[in-house]
């Protein structure tokens, strides 16, 4: 209806708008300085000696740093799972008016958030010690299997449930930030369509919900790929680990740390185009058009700078004005 | 939707329901006969969204007697003792009534025929094409067939309004429940959704509808009830009423909005 409206001005014979754009030089001061600042950075990254490229080069793919990549990438993943799955039940049993439930889950968040993440490693690394053996089986009563806890809980074992009952615990705050974002008149239409609790949360409340928790996650499984490094007090070869055990023998500390912190930034670069991804999916009937990135933000709050324009998203139909 | 049977459609006998200490109804009596179609006014604050809500138990009653087509709503009657009907209940209870509230609340992130079709499928387990077929059917009735892929925030609050309408109807229900429909609207776009309103009164669909306007009452409701302070003042014929009020708050009321 409006693209028809649109349609019809532009065959019209109305005067294109040609105005004079207004100046800013403050601008052109600022991107000049910055440009500046930009070129001494790189001219140093290429004269300076000290910074090893070569070495940086003939490690990058060495067999040891991919090693150390690939553990930290499993750790990131699985750590992020166990996070994701645990803090969401954990925010619904927050939400639920079981005054239990919601008083456990509560608990665990206080508990998980309250400690350092450090003390929690070694606590699951060591637990041998509290319990030697862990069994399955009755509550107090006959056991059904049984082992020994060095054995159950290896260092990767104690490196994940480390990361992911912590994580779990900071998840679960997001997704409740994201259930509470969600009008009650949500609710009510789905109760009086004769919806079930648990359907209504699935079809309904969580999909709306990840528009407020996909940023926030997003920023946390960045923040985990960095937090796994934390794993080596556990003597677990990931990437940062693996990176210091080169250098311990060869003494190329700086070249070497480089090459961990390019490979973190690459994997950064991934994820947040994952993520991207992600929030564009669940931002589907936000609004009237493409609100929510930061593209469409940065379109309104500089609406007036000529230079901002950006085309037409595809499929926007009520965009207007412009 | 031609009435089937000659007991009410809603019976509510001395229904009393407090929000802790403050009692909002306080004895409703009233009945909708099947095929009726019932206006209720009243001011701001009478309880009008309480008793719509306790109608589809969104609220459970604290006192009384509440049945739809002559079953107890969220309960049934146990050897003489009142009996908390379960989750799954409750849920088909309540499909079988539609309820068309006033901020719309049709889901963001679906589309229109997606809004349409999720309860009879997931609900009623409907084949897809099946729900599809009916819920393009009754966007047509309500004027937007051809609005059925845009999400509901590409559309005006009238047009939105009625999508709900045609989500509360593709679940055939045998009673629909209307909370201020028209209250959020732009008075330009009020008319849209009184057409439609309108239309359904006169194919005998059963309607109990919460409403300020006095011009869709008198026209197309059998009967107004009024209510003020949690319970019915008045009710009879919307002439009756509104030409010969007996009672003064009545008068009161309606010399405000009349
Ligand atoms: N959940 C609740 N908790 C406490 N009080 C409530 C609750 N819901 C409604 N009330 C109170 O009950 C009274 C009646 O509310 P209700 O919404 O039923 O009135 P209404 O007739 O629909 O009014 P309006 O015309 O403004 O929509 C009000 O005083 C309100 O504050
Ligand atoms: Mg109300």
């Amino acid at each position: 209806m409006i693209a028809d409206q649109q349609e019809t001005i532009r065959t019209a014979d109305v005067p294109e708008v040609k105005a004079e754009p207004v100046r800013h030089p403050g601008n052109w001061i600022g991107a000049v300085v910055v440009l500046v600042l930009g070129a001494m950075f790189v001219h140093t990254l290429v004269v300076n000696p000290n910074f090893h490229w070569k070495v940086v080069g003939g490690y990058f793919l060495s067999g040891e740093i991919l090693g150390g990549l690939l553990r930290t990438l499993e750790l990131t993943a699985l750590a992020m799972v166990i996070g994701i799955c645990l803090g969401t039940v954990l925010a619904v049993m927050r939400a639920s008016d079981n005054l239990i439930m919601s008083a456990a889950a509560a608990l665990y968040v206080w508990f998980f958030r309250g400690t350092p993440l450090l003390v929690q490693l070694i606590f699951w690394f060591n637990i041998s010690s509290l319990y030697p053996r862990l069994s399955l089986g009755v509550p107090f009563g006959p056991i059904v299997v049984s082992g020994s806890s060095n054995v159950l809980i290896s260092a990767f074992t104690a490196a994940l449930l480390g990361l992911g009952l912590n994580q779990a615990a900071y998840t679960a705050e997001i997704v409740r930030a994201g259930i509470l974002s969600v009008p009650v008149g949500q609710l009510d239409a789905a109760a009086s369509l004769g919806m079930s609790n648990l359907m209504t949360m699935r079809r309904v409340v969580l999909p709306q919900a990840m528009r407020v928790i996909i940023p926030p996650l997003g920023n946390e499984t960045i923040g985990m790929l960095k937090t796994t490094s934390i794993v080596s007090v556990l003597a677990m070869p990931e990437l940062l680990y693996s990176a210091q055990l080169v250098y311990a023998r060869t003494y190329q500390t700086m070249p070497l740390l480089i090459v961990a912190s390019l490979w973190y930034l690459l994997v950064t670069t991934v994820l947040t185009s994952v993520q991207l991804r992600i929030e564009r999916h669940f931002a589907r009937g936000a609004g009237s058009g493409p609100v929510g990135t930061l593209h469409e933000f940065a379109r309104r709050a500089f609406a007036h700078h000529a230079r901002f324009r950006t085309p037409a998203p595809a499929g926007a139909a009520i965009t207007g004005g412009r | 939707m031609i009435p089937t049977s000659d007991r009410p459609m809603v019976e509510a006998d001395r229904v009393w329901k407090s929000f802790g200490k403050t009692q909002v109804l306080r004895g409703i009596s009233m009945q909708v006969e099947a095929g009726e179609v019932v206006c209720l006014l009243g001011p701001s604050g009478s309880g009008k969204t309480t008793f719509l809500r306790c109608i589809n138990h969104l609220e459970k009653i604290s006192a009384g007697r509440l049945l739809v087509d002559g079953e107890l709503v969220g309960y049934r009657e146990h050897g003489g003792k009142l009996v908390e009907r379960n989750a799954r209940e409750i849920a088909s209870q309540r499909a079988e009534m539609a309820m068309v509230f006033q901020q719309y609340n049709l889901f963001p992130h679906r589309t229109v025929l997606e809004n349409v079709i999720e309860a009879p499928v997931r609900v009623k387990k409907e084949p897809r094409s099946e729900a599809t077929e009916r819920g393009m059917s009754m966007l047509a009735r309500v004027g937007l067939a051809d609005k059925s892929s845009s999400y509901p925030g590409q559309l005006s609050g009238g047009q939105q309004q009625r999508v709900a309408i045609a989500r509360a109807l593709n679940m055939r229900p045998k009673l629909m429940l209307f909370d201020e429909p028209t209250s959020a609207l732009d008075p330009e776009l009020v008319g849209e959704v009184l057409d439609v309103m309108r239309s359904l009164a006169e194919e005998g669909m059963t309607m109990l509808v919460v409403t300020h306007e006095i011009g869709f009452a008198r026209e197309a409701a059998d009967r107004v009830v009024l209510m003020d302070g949690g319970i019915v003042l008045e009710s009879g014929p919307p002439q009756q009423v509104f030409l010969d009020p007996q009672h003064d708050r009545t008068k009161a009321f309606l010399s405000k909005v009349l």
